[in-house]
């Protein structure tokens, strides 16, 4: 316990942000007048104390004298009505107040011991009288009680001591030892075990889900009497980590029905890049797919690149901010375990919430409480989580989306992607290629483990119920991170100082070294070796912790001293905990006790199989009746308006798309700054090639025809780097099921046949998948207004990322219209096919066709479309996608910001015709001088709708159907998120 | 065009454009060293090696305390001396973004006297939110870095780059002519303070000053990230246009003359 504590609080004699401050909580409907804000630093301390001078010193070190004034131990004289303080709850990562304490550390030359820290909090000083009411919304908007702790005072009781000081250690009981379960048990309670955790033999309670159903349970239970012993805590806990769905993928990988007997996986996804792969034969790009913690392909001669898609929903729903930050920041660490380490250059992001501007009234407890997070402050909290961990490890951020639909209420979904990049060899060694070697150290690198995120992986294969554990909960560490994928990547790995690394994920180290151990075939850990956050963590739960920021690594011994030497010399804590061996066995000791002791062929293989049956839904569907009015000036700017069609610049901006300097074609394009499809980076400085990233999903198609929707996400992927100048055959692509209710026959239907449509449409294209991931319990359990029970799941969803390497990027075309007199052309043929569109959900008709994917004829048009970029004829193309042809004309045209005069052809409904999302098209503009080449290589697959000029959006079909200005549409566009 | 004179290109703790800096200051004629802050404390690298020190692009400790802070105090606390005869010698320092920050920081900008006390701050953006894009700089002050620029177009991509000091500090500053570049309009008149043509609020629209002596540079935006014609935010309309007057597509951008700049210096 510390014996010195002192607070020091840092504010702004005037300070910038107050009126955005102000004015954003405003927003939020709380009537503050001002909001202050004050940064306090509570330093704790029991080996020595500071005196008033020292601490005067740290103050100034923690502030800046030009605009900031600070006070030590008094508080922060202001004029206010309310004081609220946020701080964090014992445990939780604390970015500022680790910095502040290497600060003081610098500064002194003294090292802070075990119960000595400093912790950081926001104190907030509110101006304005606002209700009890008001107060409560202010303060559920400023802390998360997940996360943080929150003080109120009222002026008088702020009076002239301020707040108190807070010092939120974590406080453990005595140090657990490992212990023995019994599974001798009736079926109902082994279930339990599986279903809500061991029984704890000290606390009495159920120690979190272990998510092990009951014929997973028997096999263990089979494989412990084989052995003649019962299983202690760890390996329970470690066998329900590996075969996690979340790790295990048991619905991808189990037999399906009659006619997918080994399973979607390898049927569909698997079996889709081996036959590309055959087919391309020495034309390949692949070089590393699926077995490692990112796919590869080939970018020239010298370089690979590397992409890994992930998803962080069930976090996210929690802590928005924390779970993506840990999102990103985790699937970077998928890059540095990439082979022997690939540079991350690129992030990608997703984000999938309910419309920012409801507040459903859905709770996780009965009797109102335990409420869920609006979906504004989950969609804010997570943009925020993703910029901060791109913006801090220097990795820029130019592609990404956003999808608003009300299912994504309970389970949000976030997605973070990462590209790396990599020299293929390195002194002759293939650097995609790693092996551990018995007798290699184990070696942990990176940050200290403490209890967060314990049953993280479990617990996304989960439903979120109330009992969701709070541990779940975890806020990402960048610069920790930085300093690691630093020295390794661009150090460590071309001095050849380790054999095999990966990255701690779910699970933690029961992953990653029982993983590893697979190369070397055996891994011999000393657990009480791992360097903890604070004391008193059981066995189990350091073997199976996720706290973030951590590598694990394969070190031969004769290079054990220089890479410790680099790690501290570089500032990361690295630890050698183990052996890596050829027993056969995962073998686990914690004081000299044998804590797990297991086959590795049982820990990885020995999951009984399950046998899924499918049931259909029924795709066939009336097409819906309604009306066209004569003029559709009101229907364009309602759609460009739409949330899932409309400008998030706001998000662009706030991300680093710049760092790396190899920005051509970013997120926004053109003067009048729209949204693009697709982004084109180089990642080689001196190469003139790039890396094209683009991305497709239809979640409103899902329900209609899963089939249909794979093709859809497939295709709008491809095309938006088809549209860039990318060839079809230097394209590759990524998979993210995000499913429902995956226990029920008639989702897994719908899933097996969004997986067949996932084959046919990459083997269509030539396209290989080179990595994916699947999440398939995206349901929400909770309670209403009135506790009633309440299922939200989201609809079933599939994000297909598509990496491409652009040839030539000086031959690249951007989205924006050019010049006065260009023609305007679409490209590709338009169907009656509104079902799941945006049109039709505008309208709130339910129904329709769901577009149809002809592929062979989109690969014919895609080839051409690559010719015509290669010689220049393209001035500007685009894909049509969400929300149809006139959505996309009007986007062309604001970003270019010049008008179109345009006339469509007759013999379909306008507003069909203009609506439709038919795939397979794009809009190109061409300069008139290039009209007739354009034209000789598309033949009637290109249709010449008119020119550009002029500063409205006119459209006839023999009368006037629309003529907008480009002012009007530019609002509509930019409205829904002007305030952000 | 290249000069003999060595560059250290800072790294560590979050800093994360030295990679780009060392290529744009490698093509302008100049090679460099990066070098981990703490090989520098450790006495493994050697600042007197060098001519120019380069304080590159980050975000050091995450921007914690304030950007640039805590890695200004580590340099202070640890490297200070080191710095200081550097100063004193017929050396340049150069500031880029979370550079610029550490520099005012550490008071190497304006350092009206060698004291260097802490005269300028870098305060949060008046959005309050880290601002990408591309912004157009013109010099306000012909010296070493500016010679021959008409304007950069480059990005800024910072959450505290809102420069601001005291009313005498400002006058004193643009009297001895150390505002380098301030942000401008599309046609290079003033932005006036007016968002997004200055990007965060900064007073007087100053993107980057020198220190009173001339040889330590501080600048927000980012010229390293666009030194190619294909990393212009315009270009593809540049490239249209080019093409139909039947003109080539040049290599570079603009912003590689502010590179070049400083190579001049070390060749004269």
């Amino acid at each position: 316990m510390a014996s010195y504590v002192h607070r020091i609080e840092v504010h702004y004699t005037h300070d910038p942000r107050l009126q955005t401050r102000t004015g954003r909580y405003r927003s939020l409907g709380i009537p503050l007048r001002e909001l202050h804000l004050v940064d306090v630093y509570t330093i704790a301390t029991s080996g020595r104390d500071f005196s008033p001078e020292e601490l005067s010193r740290i103050g100034a070190q923690l502030s800046n004298p030009i605009v900031q004034r600070y006070s030590v131990d008094r508080p922060t004289e202001a004029d206010f009505d309310y004081a609220i303080e946020v701080g964090f709850l014992p445990g939780v990562t604390d970015n500022v107040g680790t910095t502040a304490r290497q600060t003081i550390e610098d500064s002194f030359g003294f090292r802070f011991g075990e119960g000595e820290a400093v912790f950081s909090s926001q104190l907030y000083l509110v101006v304005g009288d606002l209700t009890p009411g008001s107060r409560e919304r202010l303060v559920a908007a400023l802390g998360n009680p997940l996360i943080n702790r929150v003080h109120e005072k009222s002026r008088e009781e702020y009076g002239e001591k301020g707040m108190e000081p807070v010092t939120p250690f974590v406080h453990l009981g005595d140090l657990q030892a490992a212990g023995a379960v019994d599974l001798d048990l009736f079926d109902a309670e082994l279930a339990r075990i599986g279903k809500e955790g061991i029984l704890d033999p000290v606390t009495g309670e159920r120690r979190g889900p272990l998510a092990l159903d009951l014929a997973q349970l028997h096999a263990i239970q089979d494989y412990f009497r084989r052995l003649g012993r019962k299983p202690m805590d760890v390996e329970l806990e470690s066998l329900a980590q590996t075969w996690s769905e979340h790790c295990k993928h048991t619905i991808f990988a189990s037999p399906m029905d009659d006619d997918v007997p080994r399973g979607l996986y390898k049927t569909c996804i698997q079996a889709a890049t081996n036959t590309i792969r055959k087919d391309r034969g020495e034309n390949d790009i692949c070089v590393s797919v699926f077995t490692d913690n990112s796919g590869a392909i080939i970018f020239d001669d010298e370089h690979l690149v590397t992409c890994k898609v992930e998803t962080h929903n069930s976090p996210s729903a929690l802590d928005p901010f924390g779970g993506a930050l840990t999102g990103i920041v985790g699937v970077n660490r998928d890059t540095i375990g990439f082979g022997l380490g690939a540079k991350p250059c690129i992030n990608i992001y997703g984000f999938c919430t309910g419309d920012p501007d409801t507040e459903p009234p859905l709770f996780r407890a009965r009797n109102r409480e335990n409420p869920i997070l609006p979906p504004r402050r989950i969609f804010e909290g997570a943009v925020s989580g993703v910029g901060v961990g791109g913006n801090c490890s220097g990795i820029p951020t130019p592609q990404g989306w956003c999808y608003f639909h009300d299912r994504y209420v309970g389970k949000p979904l976030v997605f973070a992607g990462t590209v790396g990049v990599m020299p293929r060899a390195h002194d002759g060694k293939l650097l995609h290629e790693k092996q551990a070697l018995p007798g290699d150290l184990i070696v942990m690198v990176g940050g200290r483990v403490g209890k967060d995120g314990i049953h993280g992986a479990t617990f996304s294969s989960e439903a979120l119920d109330p009992e969701s554990p709070v541990t779940a909960v975890q806020i990402g560490d960048p610069i920790t991170q930085k300093k690691f994928s630093d020295v390794i990547v661009k150090e460590a790995r071309d001095l050849d100082l380790y054999r095999s690394i990966t990255d701690n994920g779910a699970g933690g180290l029961s992953c990653s070294v029982a993983e590893m151990a697979r190369e070397s075939g055996g891994c011999h850990v000393l657990l009480d070796r791992v360097p903890l956050k604070y004391p008193g963590m059981a066995p189990w739960e350091i073997w199976i912790s996720e706290s973030q920021e951590r590598m694990t690594l394969a070190v031969p011994e004769e290079k054990i001293g220089a890479f410790m030497v680099l790690m501290r010399k570089r500032d990361v804590e690295a630890t050698a905990i183990g052996t890596f061996t050829d027993t056969g066995r995962c073998v686990v000791k914690y004081n000299g006790e044998t804590v797990m002791d297991i086959d590795l062929d049982f820990l990885h293989d020995g999951l009984p199989e399950k046998h899924l049956v499918t049931e259909p839904v029924t795709t066939a569907y009336p097409e819906p009746e309604f009306g066209c009015p004569d003029r559709l000036d009101d229907l364009l700017l309602a759609m460009l308006a739409r949330k899932n069609i409309c400008s998030k610049e706001f998000i662009s901006t706030r991300y680093d798309h710049t760092v790396q300097g190899g920005h051509v074609l970013g997120p926004v394009q053109g003067s009048g700054r729209v949204q693009a499809a697709a982004t084109l980076t180089k990642v080689v400085p001196d190469s003139t090639k790039g890396v094209g990233l683009s991305q497709g999903l239809f979640p409103t198609y899902s329900e209609l025809d899963p089939y249909r929707m794979a093709l859809a996400a497939i295709d709008a992927a491809v095309r938006g780097l088809i549209a860039l100048g990318i060839p079809l055959d230097a394209i590759a692509l990524l998979d993210n099921f995000c499913w429902c209710s995956s226990d029920e026959p008639g989702r897994l239907w719908q899933l097996k046949h969004a997986a067949f449509g996932c084959y046919d449409g990459a083997v269509g294209f030539g396209t290989p998948y080179i990595s994916g991931k699947d999440s398939m319990f995206n349901d929400f359990s909770g309670f209403d207004a009135d506790s009633n029970p309440v299922k939200v799941s989201v609809p079933p969803t599939l994000l297909i990322t598509s990496i491409g390497v652009h040839p030539d990027v000086t031959a690249a075309v951007s989205m924006d219209a050019k010049f006065e007199g260009d023609l305007v052309y679409v490209v590709g043929e338009t169907g009656e096919e509104l079902g799941g569109s945006e049109y039709l959900a505008h309208l709130g008709v339910e129904g329709g066709t769901v577009p149809l994917l002809d592929i062979e004829a989109a690969k014919v048009r895609y080839g051409r479309m690559t010719g015509a970029i290669e010689r220049g004829l393209v001035a500007s193309a685009f894909p049509v996608t969400h929300g149809g042809l006139l959505v996309a004309l009007a986007k062309v045209a604001l970003a270019g910001e010049i008008g179109m005069d345009l006339a469509i052809p007759g013999g379909m409904r306008s507003d069909r015709y203009l609506f439709s999302e038919s795939p397979g098209r794009l809009i190109v503009t061409v300069a008139p001088g290039d009209r007739e080449a354009f034209e000789e290589v598309f033949g009637g697959d290109a249709h010449l709708l008119g020119h550009v000029g002029g500063t409205t959006l006119r459209v006839s079909a023999g009368e006037v159907l629309v003529e907008q200005p480009l002012a009007a549409m530019e609002a509509a566009y930019r409205a829904p998120f002007g305030g952000y | 065009m290249t000069t003999t004179a060595k560059a250290l290109v800072m790294s560590g703790y979050g800093i994360n454009s030295e990679m780009e800096t060392a290529v744009a200051l490698m093509r302008a004629g100049m090679a460099s060293d990066i070098v981990h802050i703490n090989d520098l404390i450790a006495g493994e690298k050697t600042l007197s090696d060098y001519r120019l020190l380069v304080f590159p692009g980050g975000f050091s400790y995450g921007d914690d305390m304030g950007a640039g802070n805590a890695c200004a105090n580590r340099v202070r606390n640890n490297l200070w001396s080191d710095v200081e005869e550097f100063l004193a010698g017929d050396n340049l320092v150069l500031g880029i973004c979370n550079g610029f920050q550490i520099l005012a920081n550490l008071g190497l900008v304006p350092a009206f006297d060698e004291d260097r006390p802490r005269e300028i701050a870098l305060m949060p953006n008046r959005k309050g939110v880290l601002e990408c894009r591309f912004v157009t700089l013109k010099p306000a002050a012909e010296n070493l870095w500016t010679r021959g620029i008409t304007h950069l177009y480059c990005p800024v991509s910072h959450g505290e780059g809102n420069f601001t000091c005291s009313e005498e500090t400002l006058a004193r500053i643009e009297r001895e002519g150390m505002v380098a570049f301030r942000y401008v309009r599309d046609d290079l008149s003033p932005a006036g303070g007016e968002y997004p043509y200055n990007p965060n609020g900064a007073l007087a629209d100053i993107a980057g000053i020198t220190s009173a002596d001339g040889k330590v540079l501080g600048l927000m935006p980012h010229p390293e990230r666009a030194m190619e014609f294909v990393n212009l935010y315009d270009w593809p309309t540049r490239k249209e246009r080019l093409k139909r007057e039947g003109k080539p597509l040049p290599s570079e951008s603009m912003n590689m003359q502010f590179f070049r700049n400083i190579v001049a210096y070390f060749r004269e």
